[in-house]
C-alpha cells in the first residue's frame, strides 16, 4: 500500500464531501495543511500578533524574529547563499511580476529578446507581456516536443543575441514534465543571460538547492507548499536584487525620505513595502519543519511511486487518455474521458469527494498546441494513497457509466 | 446534490448528438459567446424573415453536454417563433436556471416547458450554471446585434 500515512495530520480529511471520503487530488492548484501550520497561525494571531519592523515593544520583538527566523530556514530548505536573497511576496505570481518589472525597467529595452515556453502558466508570460507592450521586446517560445516537455536543445534553438532573460517553469502543472533547469541555467549563464525559474510547481515536490541549480531567481509559492496563501518567496541572486530598483514603493522599504531625495533599505527590506503576510511567514516555518521533517527524498520516491501506480491504472482504463508523457515527470496527471468534456467529469468525480481541476488549467498556450480546449487534471501531493487513486479511478468508471461509454 | 437530475437522458442524448449544430446559408444574425472559465466557445447564427420570424437558427461550438444540450434545446425550440416571442423566453429561461422553480412564459408550450426543465438540475451547481447560460446570452446578443463577444465571466 502506497501511503506515507500522514492523512491524520491533516484535520480537512476528518470532513465529508457528499457524505464521501475527501479525495484530494488538486495540490498543483492549492495543498491542504497540516495542523502544525494552521495551529501556528491560529496561536500567533491570539497570543503573539504584533507587525514585524520598527515597534521596540515586546511582542514586535517577538513576532520579527519568528519572521526573519522563517526566511532563515527558508534560506536553508533552499540552499541559498545568503539570507538576504530570499524576499517575502504576496504570492508566486506577485514573485514573477517583481522580476519582470524591476528587472525589466532597469534591463530591457526595445528590441531586446526574452524566451518563455509553451508549457508556462499565465503567470510566467503575462508579466513578460507587460514588458511586450512597455518596452516593444519580443517574446519567444520555446517549443514543447511530443512528450509534452520542453528539452534544453529547444531552448538553445531560440537563444540569439538579443536574449536578456530565460523564464521557464520547473515542473509544468498540466503536463508534469519536469525541464533541465541547471543545464538550462549553465546554457543561458555562458552566454550572459540570466534565467527566472518559476518553481510553484517546482519546490513542493523536488528537492531545492539555488546554489546548486544556480538560477538568478526562482519564485516559490508557499500555499502549494502545505503553507498559508497570502505568502510567495522570491529567491534571487543578491547581485541582481543589488542592481534591481525596488518593486513597490511604501514603508518598510526606505532608509531615509527626504522632500527631494528618498534612499531605499537594505537587503531584503528594499522588496518588503508596506505590512507584510507577518502571520503566514511565520506559520510558513511550520511547513518546512513538516517537510524536513518527513525528508524531501521520501517525499519524492512516495509521489514517484504513486504516479507510476496512476498511470498504469488509468493506462488501463478504456477511454482514458492521458496527455503527454514526459520522461522526467512530477505528480500531476492530466487526462480525457473520451467523449465526456473535463468539465462533467469534475462534477461526477465531486459527487464521490474526488476533487480534480478541469479547465485550461492558466495554460492556454499549451491547451491550445496540444488541441485540446480543456482537460482533466489529479495531481498528487503528499498525504495521498493509494487508496485515493483506486477511487479516483471508480469514479471515473462511473463517468463512463453515466456516459454509457465502455 | 442529485447528479441524475444533472445528467437527465435528454441532457446526455442531446450532448452526445447536438441538434441544429452546424452553420446556415445566408444568415442575417450572428454572435460568439465564450465561457473562459472552461474555454467553451459557441458562435448562433439566426436567419429572420421580413415579420421578424426565426426562420432558422444554428450554432457552431465546442463544450460540456450541459452547454451543448442547452444550445441544442434552445435552437430546437425557438425555430419559428417571432423575436419579441424570444426575448421573453430567454428571460424566462434565465430566471429558471438561477431561481424561479417553474417557467412561466406564455409563449411556450406545455411539451417546450418539460424539455427546458430537464436542464433546471443546473441549480444545484452554481459553478455549471454559465454552461447553461452561455447560448441563451449569446442568442440575446445576435438578436441584439451586438458585435462585441459574450462573456460569461460579465454575467451573474
Amino acid at each position: 500500500m502506497i501511503d506515507l500515512g500522514i492523512k491524520e495530520q491533516f484535520p480537512i480529511f476528518n470532513r465529508k464531501i457528499n457524505n464521501k471520503k475527501l479525495v484530494y487530488l488538486d495540490s498543483a492548484n492549492s495543498s491542504q495543511k497540516p495542523i502544525q501550520v494552521i495551529d501556528r497561525l491560529n496561536n500567533f494571531y491570539k497570543n503573539e500578533f504584533s507587525n514585524v519592523g520598527r515597534s521596540v515593544h515586546s511582542l514586535a520583538v517577538s513576532a520579527t524574529n519568528n519572521y526573519e527566523n522563517t526566511r532563515e530556514i527558508v534560506k536553508k530548505y533552499i540552499n541559498a547563499k545568503f539570507k538576504e536573497e530570499i524576499v517575502f511576496t504576496k504570492g508566486g505570481t506577485e514573485a514573477i511580476n517583481l522580476v519582470a518589472s524591476a528587472f525589466g525597467q532597469k534591463f530591457l529595452k526595445e528590441g531586446n529578446e526574452i524566451i518563455i515556453t509553451e508549457l508556462e502558466h499565465h503567470s510566467n508570460y503575462v508579466p513578460w507581456h507587460y514588458l511586450r507592450e512597455l518596452k516593444k521586446i519580443k517574446i519567444n517560445f520555446a517549443e514543447i516536443n511530443n512528450l509534452g516537455e520542453v528539452t534544453l536543445e529547444s531552448i538553445a534553438k531560440k537563444i540569439n543575441d538579443k536574449t536578456k532573460m530565460i523564464a521557464v517553469t520547473h515542473l509544468s502543472n498540466v503536463t508534469g514534465a519536469i525541464l533541465p533547469i541547471k543545464e538550462i541555467c549553465e546554457l543561458a549563464h555562458s552566454k550572459n543571460i540570466p534565467v527566472l525559474i518559476d518553481g510553484c510547481q517546482g519546490a513542493p515536490h523536488l528537492k531545492l538547492d539555488m546554489q546548486n541549480i544556480d538560477c538568478d531567481f526562482y519564485a516559490i509559492s508557499c500555499h502549494k507548499m502545505y503553507g498559508p496563501t497570502g505568502l510567495g518567496i522570491l529567491y534571487a541572486k543578491k547581485k541582481w536584487l543589488d542592481e534591481i530598483p525596488p518593486y513597490q514603493g511604501g514603508g518598510g522599504m526606505i532608509q531615509e525620505v527626504k522632500k527631494d531625495k528618498i534612499t531605499y533599505a537594505g537587503l531584503p527590506n528594499k522588496y518588503e513595502a508596506g505590512t507584510m503576510p507577518t502571520a503566514e511567514v511565520v506559520a510558513f516555518s511550520e511547513s518546512i519543519k513538516f517537510l524536513n521533517n518527513i525528508g524531501i527524498e521520501k517525499i519524492m520516491l512516495h509521489e514517484k511511486k504513486l504516479m507510476d501506480y496512476a498511470i498504469n491504472l488509468l493506462n488501463e482504463n478504456n477511454s482514458v487518455k492521458i496527455i503527454a508523457n514526459p520522461t522526467k515527470k512530477g505528480a500531476v496527471i492530466s487526462f480525457i474521458i473520451e467523449g465526456i468534456h473535463p468539465h462533467d467529469t469534475a462534477t461526477i468525480l465531486d459527487e464521490d469527494g474526488v476533487a480534480i481541476r478541469a479547465g485550461h488549467h492558466c495554460c492556454q498556450i499549451l491547451h491550445e498546441k496540444l488541441g485540446v480546449v480543456a482537460t482533466a487534471r489529479a495531481s498528487l501531493g503528499i498525504y495521498n494513497t493509494e487508496e485515493d487513486i483506486d477511487q479516483l479511478n471508480e469514479s471515473i468508471n462511473n463517468c463512463k457509466k453515466i456516459f454509457s461509454l465502455k | 446534490m442529485n447528479l441524475k437530475e444533472l445528467y437527465q437522458e435528454i441532457i446526455l442524448d442531446y450532448g452526445k448528438n447536438p441538434r441544429n449544430l452546424r452553420k446556415i446559408e445566408n444568415f442575417n444574425k450572428d454572435a460568439k459567446g465564450y465561457n473562459p472559465l472552461c474555454g467553451d466557445k459557441v458562435h448562433i447564427y439566426l436567419k429572420l424573415d421580413d415579420n421578424k420570424k426565426i426562420k432558422d437558427i444554428s450554432f457552431e461550438g465546442s463544450g460540456c453536454a450541459i452547454s451543448m444540450a442547452s444550445a441544442s434545446i434552445m435552437t430546437d425550440l425557438i425555430k419559428g417563433k417571432k423575436e419579441g416571442e424570444v426575448k421573453d423566453i430567454i428571460d424566462d429561461f434565465l430566471e429558471m436556471i438561477k431561481e424561479k422553480p417553474e417557467l412561466n412564459s406564455k409563449n411556450l408550450k406545455v411539451d417546450e416547458k418539460t424539455k427546458l426543465m430537464s436542464l433546471s438540475g443546473v441549480k444545484q451547481y452554481p459553478m455549471r450554471v454559465k454552461c447553461a447560460t452561455l447560448s441563451w446570452h449569446t442568442l440575446t446578443s445576435a438578436i441584439n446585434n451586438i458585435q462585441e463577444e459574450v462573456n460569461t465571466e460579465r454575467f451573474d
